[in-house]
């Protein structure tokens, strides 16, 4: 646990406009151990995105070394970054991206078609993986057939399906409704704590934010704050209250009009 | 690509085609349409030569044919075959003396009007020898044909072409009866089968084949000069030997006649094989012509191809920026989009044989026009069309291929 996952030292990453040099990120050092659960925050063009694209392999920095695992990624190919996405890291985005027309259990399958060995239990795998977002029984329902809720919970279980070190998740809860979004952050939180599946999450909604152990806050490219997180909120047992009281309320309902 | 990654691409590809079952059906329709032009015309263009090499067949094999005169003569253009420089002398001496010769056949022809009971036709008359059947390739159907001894005693026998035997004796069996060339009655001792046409478009069954005797004594009269002379001389070659025949008689017959160094030669002798050859590869490059014009239709779909295929990759570039997300490589892209490109074009290929053998066969029923589909084509066109669907769909993989992930994820 007290290993680093993430070290990232004098990171800069400058795009050009035209004329126009953005710099989106400027000499951002930061180090995340593994296990940890941390929540990055910022107004949009604040940077945390172009990090997390290159937190996650997809984008490459300007200047500045980012070690993956021990491993200096910034000198690697795209075939080798696809590599590492593949082996290493998990993906959940806002919109689920999940392939229209394609079943739950060959969306999470996905990762598995990209290795570069075969995968002979892959079937067996994903299913796993289905079942620990607790969707087993909805392995051959297309997307169209989820709510947005259960389409965030195969775009999980499809980043899981590799067991990666880190799972990445861009503002996940940012196209649900609050319920479904602790829903959301009880799988994340759950994973993080039995797998110690390290968690990078972008949002820009503070009570989600409350979720990580340590919230990052970005500001022109830089990181304003740093700061650990006292008492995470508990999505599970904020479901268990909200459960309750629904139940509470159903008997009262129930009692005052007299049925049952 | 291993193959467990070609399957699922396959899948894959299927998939998207099926999405969009209009739209691949018309991508498709540009390669159907080629591949089924290209069999269709290829069917036609060898159908042609096919029917030239049929025809070649038909005047026999290895046939050359020495004619009396040459084109020029002395300054004095006289037409081959009216000149009356060969004798039979000639045909024995060739026999005997050029190596490269299996069979010769002395002919003198002319035409005349023939006459059975109320009709009459006018046609060629050949006088011959016996050999001239079997260099001509020429059988009996019914009867007998003509011997050694109705040449020696001129006997007045005849054989008939099918194009005669119609003109004259509608119906009836002519062997055995009693018809006049010129006047001159002859029995019919044989019906010969059809030929047809002839490549120079003749009709080789309107022609009465009699002794060369007889021809020359009782109905076209000899030349008072010579009366050993013959219009021409047919000749088959031993297999694989025209080539020497030709050398061979022109300097037997160059010493037989006496012609000086500086005379030109007082016949032509032709080969016939080679004066086809020409006619049939003017029909292969007929049907190169034809492929070639298809061809260029199989081309246009593969533009059409090449454009839904653009279509889809900007359509699906999220999807390809959530696959290099989830570990896709280059070449895992590259691999699906050209898949997908083959997958079109090989089932419009596919089609298209089928559509390309239909319209062979209308062709041929409807035009009268006979088609020859070869599975040569088939497999020409089949790779073709894979091929195509590989070149034109190399463009639009590449460009999925080379996506950035980030803009691919956040495209809208």
């Amino acid at each position: 646990m007290s290993k680093n996952i993430i070290e990232v030292e004098h990171l800069t990453r400058t795009f050009s406009i035209g004329d126009m040099t953005v710099r989106a990120l400027r000499d951002v050092t930061l180090e995340v151990a593994g296990g940890d659960f941390v929540a990055i925050m910022g107004a949009s063009g604040s940077g945390k995105s172009t990090l997390m694209n290159i937190l996650g392999c997809l984008d490459r920095p300007t200047s500045g070394i980012y070690r993956l695992d021990g491993v200096e990624v910034n000198g690697l190919g795209r075939d080798q970054l696809a590599e590492i996405r593949n082996r290493k890291l998990g993906f959940v985005f806002q919109q689920f991206n999940l392939l229209p027309r394609t079943s739950a259990l060959e969306n999470v399958q996905l990762p598995l078609l990209y290795r570069d060995d075969a995968v002979p239990d892959a079937r067996e795998r994903a299913m796993q993986a289905l079942a620990a977002v607790g969707l087993a029984d909805r392995a051959d329902h297309t997307p169209n057939q989820l709510s947005g809720g259960q389409q965030q919970r195969v775009a999980i279980a499809r980043a899981l399906v590799n067991d990666p070190q880190m799972v990445l998740a861009d503002e996940p809860t940012g196209a649900l409704d609050s319920r479904t979004s602790v829903e959301i952050m009880g799988i994340l939180q759950r994973l993080n704590r039995e797998r110690g599946i390290t968690t990078v999450m972008v949002t820009h909604e503070p009570d989600i934010a409350e979720y990580a152990n340590r919230q990052l806050y970005f500001r022109d490219g830089q990181i304003l704050r740093d700061e650990k997180v006292a008492r995470p909120r508990e999505a599970r047992r904020e479901i268990a209250l909200w459960d309750q009281r629904a139940d509470r309320t159903a008997d009262a309902l129930s009692s005052a009009t007299g049925l049952r | 690509m291993n193959l467990r990654k070609i399957a699922s691409s396959t899948r894959i590809a299927f998939r998207a085609l099926r999405v969009n079952k209009m739209r691949s059906a018309l991508t498709m329709l540009g390669i159907i349409i080629g591949v089924a032009a290209v069999i269709a015309m290829v069917a036609v263009g060898s159908g042609a030569q096919e029917r030239i090499r049929q025809q070649i067949a038909s005047i026999g094999s290895n046939l050359i044919i020495v004619q009396a005169g040459s084109v020029t003569s002395s300054g004095l253009r006289m037409g081959a075959g009216n000149a009356t420089t060969l004798t039979e002398d000639d045909v024995t001496a060739i026999l005997r003396e050029c190596d490269s010769t299996s069979l010769a056949a002395p002919v003198v022809r002319g035409g005349g009007q023939v006459v059975y009971g109320e009709n009459n036709w006018g046609t060629q008359i050949l006088g011959t020898t016996p050999d001239y059947l079997p260099i001509r390739d020429l059988r009996i159907a019914e009867g007998v044909g003509i011997s050694d001894q109705d040449v020696e005693g001129a006997a007045r026998v005849a054989l008939l072409g099918k194009t005669v035997i119609d003109n004259l004796f509608a119906g009836e069996d002519p062997v055995g009866k009693i018809l006049r060339i010129k006047n001159v009655p002859f029995s019919v001792a044989g019906r010969l089968v059809p030929k047809g046409q002839s490549p120079t478009g003749q009709d080789q069954d309107d022609v009465i084949i009699i002794p060369i005797s007889a021809a020359k004594k009782k109905v076209l009269g000899a030349s008072q000069a010579n009366y050993a002379a013959v219009g021409s001389i047919m000749i088959q070659a031993h297999e694989g030997r025209t080539g020497d025949v030709e050398p061979q008689v022109s300097g037997l017959l160059r010493q037989r006649h006496h012609l000086q160094r500086n005379e030109d030669d007082d016949f032509t002798i032709r080969n016939m094989e080679e004066v086809f050859k020409a006619q049939e590869s003017s029909a292969q490059v007929m049907s190169i012509l034809l492929a070639a014009i298809a061809s260029v239709s199989l081309i246009v779909g593969g533009i059409g191809i090449m454009n839904i295929m653009l279509v889809s990759v900007t359509e699906r570039t999220k999807e390809i920026g959530l696959r290099q997300a989830v570990g896709a490589k280059t070449r895992d892209i590259l691999g699906q989009f050209l898949i997908e490109a083959v997958t079109l074009s090989v089932a419009g290929g596919a089609a298209g044989i089928v559509t390309g053998v239909a319209a062979s066969l209308l062709i041929s029923y409807f035009a009268d026009w006979s088609t020859v589909v070869s599975s040569g084509s088939i497999a020409v066109a089949f790779l073709f069309s894979a091929l195509v669907g590989v070149s034109f769909g190399f463009y639009p993989a590449r460009k999925a291929a080379n996506m950035d992930p980030i803009e691919a994820l956040h495209y809208e």
